[in-house]
């Protein structure tokens, strides 16, 4: 099963309308959707609106690939699950979002393993392909840089006594 | 501040979708503390039990009436929890409870979310001037001064 999300919080018809064209060539791949308050209603893709947290886990276990929005909760929870998945920006001159950080993020994310990007609904089709074809996944959920920022919290909150303090100006003793 | 063999009391806060997920990437570092959740779903309570959870209305700065009433049970929350911390991910929800958490005295911190690649969120930019500790996801974002650096959820 393929799953097509595009976030909790702002439609994507641009998304659902290429995965939809996609699919109808596609028959043999099951997609099933969190579609948002869209306007475009697809033929192949079966879903709903909105899933709650824990369906919405669910259909990540069960999927072979993810494609979705280019947000951040998407992209880790992929990570987290090492799932393959293929990301399309939102961009602010089609009215998807308010701005292109969306572009901006997944330009420096694209070194990550599984993560594939699709500039927009041209390229979608054959990132979709070789994201299908895509095996051995490197999960990276305890990279350095988690290590460090979990260690700066915990000496934030003191309860570290093995890092140096994170110290501020502002922040009274 | 709480007694040595007392455990610190985090309020961990966030906006839903991503900014929760990278809330939940934190938890490892609140392993010694007495936590609290605050974020927008209910169905949110699954991914922390058994630690204390509540839900707050979805909103942001374009939705500014359910913003107050959420910012209103953010207050109620924070002064019936009484933390001695307040961690969020953004984006609005975690600048308000900044806000209000200092009205307690209790320390602050702000974690941009690591999707603000080119520069903060516009929360980011507003708790810059409230939060003791102020963190960006990417290096190039950290300033000299204020704003650090200190890795990243992924």
């Amino acid at each position: 099963m393929i799953l097509v999300t595009v976030g909790t919080q702002l439609p994507f018809d641009r998304l659902i309308k290429a995965v939809d064209q996609w699919a109808a060539l596609n028959l043999q791949h099951e997609v099933y959707g969190q579609l948002g308050e869209n306007k475009y209603i697809p033929q192949h893709i079966s879903g709903s609106s909105f899933l709650e947290a824990s369906a919405f886990d669910a259909k990540v276990a069960e999927a072979d690939l993810i494609i979705a929005h280019a947000g951040m909760g998407s992209i880790i929870t992929a990570i987290e699950t090492m799932k393959p998945i293929v990301v399309m920006p939102r961009l602010a001159k089609h009215g998807e979002h308010r701005n292109d950080h969306q572009m901006a993020t997944v330009n420096k994310l694209a070194k990550l393993s599984n993560v594939h990007i699709a500039e927009n609904e041209t390229a979608l089709p054959y990132v979709i392909e070789g994201a299908l074809k895509q095996q051995g996944l490197v999960a990276n959920s305890d990279s350095e840089n988690r290590v460090a920022l979990l260690s700066s919290v915990k000496s934030f909150l003191g309860s570290s006594a093995e890092n140096q303090p994170i110290t501020n100006q502002r922040l009274r003793a | 501040m709480s007694k040595a063999n007392k455990k610190l009391k985090v309020l961990a806060v966030s906006s839903g979708g991503g900014h929760w997920i990278q809330l939940l990437r934190l938890r490892p570092a609140f392993a010694d503390c007495s936590c609290t959740f605050v974020s927008v779903q209910s169905d949110y309570r699954h991914a922390v039990a058994p630690d204390r959870f509540f839900s707050v209305p979805e909103a942001n700065r374009e939705t500014k009436f359910t913003l107050l009433i959420a910012a209103l049970q953010i207050l109620v929350i924070i002064l019936t929890v009484r933390p001695d911390a307040i961690i969020s991910t953004g984006a609005a929800h975690g600048y308000i409870a900044i806000r209000l958490g200092k009205l307690i005295g209790a320390k602050t911190m702000f974690i941009d979310s690591i999707a603000n690649a080119e520069k903060l969120s516009m929360s980011g930019e507003l708790a810059v001037n409230h939060a003791d500790v102020m963190l960006t996801q990417w290096p190039e974002l950290a300033d000299q001064n204020f704003i650090q650096y200190r890795g990243s959820v992924l």
